[in-house]
């Protein structure tokens, strides 16, 4: 933790002279927050599964780099953005959890991609993060997205690495929803053994919104992602659905909180893992509907496959009701291969390996067939397939992977 | 084509075939008859390499070839197919995938080129034609939501697309009704060659009447007590298996 600190006291001008006010403004709040409270143990609640202390402490250099260069339609600096995008930097995310104040406290620069009212943006937007260089770093990288009245979008985020270093990120996403737009936010991580992640996205959504989140772990060292979001307009709806893939000593960790505020909002989730080797899975989902959150509908699913004895799974759905008319499930489940299919495919000629490899695949199959967008659903067939033969798939016609 | 001598087999450490002689020619049609537990299923699994059963004495040859030595996909690859008696279901896997895969697995092994697209799918159409699936099964994941003749159906598909020399039918005719039985029993006739052989086990003279066993065997306790002709079958149609049961007791 001290060395975090440190870090900030000897770049606070540099910091302060690259970024802008209202990101300037919240630093000595988080400074406060971080320093008081340190790295959560795993005996707070939303840590348990997530190892802190250890995935922070290596000695890092700390990237401090602005965003540079040509940004997509609808993307800007937090500098040039709107002034009413710009205001609601850090007032969504949790400024409570220490994570998201390291975050704060670090970052130099955020992208802001705002869709204006009734725009119906028909390109995905896609940024990648590419994580390059040769000592290990970490980066804290900040993004806010606003979506107008009315505003539609499908945002890709994929997280890269294109050397091997060890790489720890700390991202924050905002999100913050008008009434009746949409969005569709993929996060897609395909990094290596030394990097770790720790994402955390933030949602507030007005009335008639709806929000299709897929976070998909394909390929990861350590990775926390936590996602919060906040149903407070009625009619909003939210989907959250997530993949992880995970092998060797791979440790993948879903944290998710559904907050029902109002009445008559729905929200799903189906998040699937499929853990080789000794990997470890962790997902924790809580349900909150509050009081007064008549006509919830709420569902709930976390299904695992474990492919060794040695690859452990814990998994904790939560529903939390003080609402009396309501509609909500929740359940989880932890199996292994399905041995009858796999002779019944050996029967036919499939080696064992090509076997287990489909029957992995078709695990997943449920979560990318639920995604809207069908170009990338056809790419995740094949990146899944690629994953699970050991192939680690170049993005193609980038520069940088060359 | 097959010969199976003395050929003992356990599962979970409990025998269940206790010395089977059984030898299968080219182009012949042999019918395992036999009380539910007298090993049946067992003799198709152990056939077939179902890792679950242990072979503890006695051996299996195919065209030449020591069976027991080769691994499930193997003994698929040389021309060995089973159709389930409870045909799995495998949801997220289509039936095309599956199929696709089932057949360059062996074309590889044949030292072939993988089939283009354009082929297969052509051969998944004639072959569909064959037992009356539905074009929508097919487009489905493996056996899901089918029904239990459409399982069967499915079985004689697959049976159909990976042309066998020795397909082993096990207990195809349960839950089936007259007309699933008809289509199926006359897909299965239609794939046969003068080369190709059957293992078909069951309950019930019905299913013979369609397939003509040239031998008709019955299995009793892990051992086969009676061979006969077709005309076997269809004198424990009448008179059930406690003649033969009692026969084996005195002897």
């Amino acid at each position: 933790m001290k060395q975090y600190i440190d870090f900030y006291s000897e770049v606070r001008d540099t910091l302060a002279a690259r970024s802008c006010d209202e990101m300037n403004a919240c630093r000595e709040a988080a400074l406060q927050t971080f320093a008081a409270q340190g790295f959560p143990s795993p005996k707070v609640e939303r840590y348990r599964y997530a190892k802190v202390e250890a995935d922070f402490s290596p000695n890092y250099g700390i990237a401090l780099t602005p965003i540079s260069g040509q940004l997509p339609p609808y993307c800007f600096r937090i500098a040039d953005a709107d002034p009413r995008a710009r205001i609601l930097y850090n007032n969504v995310a949790d400024a409570s959890d220490s994570i998201v104040a390291l975050n704060t406290l670090l970052s130099v620069d955020t992208l802001v991609v705002h869709v204006p009212q009734g725009v119906k943006v028909e390109h995905p937007i896609q940024i990648s993060n590419i994580l390059k260089g040769e000592h290990d770093t970490m980066v804290c990288r900040r993004i806010l997205i606003v979506m107008d009245e009315l505003a539609e979008a499908d945002v890709i985020i994929t997280d890269r690495a294109a050397s091997q270093s060890r790489f720890l990120t700390n991202q924050v996403i905002e999100v913050v929803m008008g009434d009746g737009s949409h969005l569709s936010l993929y996060e897609i991580e395909e990094t290596h053994l030394l990097c770790t992640r720790y994402g955390s996205v933030f949602v507030r959504q007005g009335r008639n919104s709806s929000l299709h989140h897929t976070s998909l772990t394909l390929f990861n060292g350590h990775t926390r992602n936590r996602l919060d979001v906040q149903l407070q307009g009625e009619g909003s709806e939210v989907t959250a659905n997530g993949c992880v893939i995970a092998d060797k000593m791979q440790r993948v960790d879903n944290n998710t909180l559904i907050d029902h505020q109002v009445p008559n909002c729905q929200s799903s989730e189906l998040y699937k893992y499929v853990l080789d080797d000794s990997a470890i899975g962790a997902f924790a989902g809580k349900v909150l509907v509050r009081e007064g959150a008549q006509k919830t509908v709420s569902k709930e699913t976390n299904a695992n496959l474990c492919a060794t004895r040695s690859a452990r799974m814990y998994t904790q759905p939560m529903l939390e009701i003080y609402a009396d008319d309501v509609r909500c499930s929740h359940g989880s489940t932890v199996g292994q291969i399905d041995e009858a299919a796999l002779f019944y495919m050996r029967q036919r000629g499939i080696d064992e390996r090509e076997a287990r490899l489909l029957l992995k695949a078709a695990f997943i199959t449920e979560v990318i067939e639920t995604i809207p967008l069908e170009s990338l659903r056809d790419r995740l067939h094949v990146l899944v397939d690629k994953r699970l033969r050991g192939e680690l798939s170049k993005c193609e016609g980038c520069k940088l992977c060359k | 084509m097959l010969k199976i001598e003395n050929l003992h087999a356990s599962i979970n450490g409990k025998e269940i075939l206790k010395g089977i002689d059984l030898t299968v020619r080219n182009g012949e049609v042999h019918a395992v008859m036999g009380l539910n537990g007298a090993g049946k299923s067992t003799l198709s699994n152990v056939i077939v390499g179902h890792p679950a059963y242990e072979v503890t004495e006695g051996s299996i040859t195919f065209n030449g070839k020591d069976l027991l030595q080769l691994k499930p996909e193997e003994r698929a690859h040389e021309g060995i197919f089973l159709s389930f008696q409870q045909p799995v279901e495998i949801p997220g896997v289509s039936m095309v995938n599956f199929m696709r895969a089932a057949l360059n697995a062996k074309r590889k092994y044949q030292g072939l080129e993988p089939m283009p697209a354009g082929d297969f799918l052509k051969l998944m159409r004639e072959k569909r034609g064959i037992v009356e699936l539905d074009s929508k099964l097919t487009s489905r994941s493996v056996n899901e939501g089918f029904s239990g003749g459409e399982k069967k159906r499915n079985e004689i598909f697959q049976m159909a697309m990976l042309e066998p020399l020795l397909t082993i039918l096990d207990e195809t005719d349960s839950g089936l009704d007259v007309d699933a039985l008809r289509v199926v029993a006359e897909g299965f006739n239609k794939l046969r060659t003068p080369e190709s052989s059957a293992i078909v086990i069951t309950h019930y003279q019905r299913l013979l009447d369609y397939l003509k066993p040239d031998v008709v065997h019955v299995l009793i306790d892990g051992r086969i007590v009676k061979t006969g002709g077709p005309e076997l079958a269809a004198e424990i149609e009448s008179k059930g298996f406690d003649w033969i049961i009692k026969g084996e007791i005195k002897n």
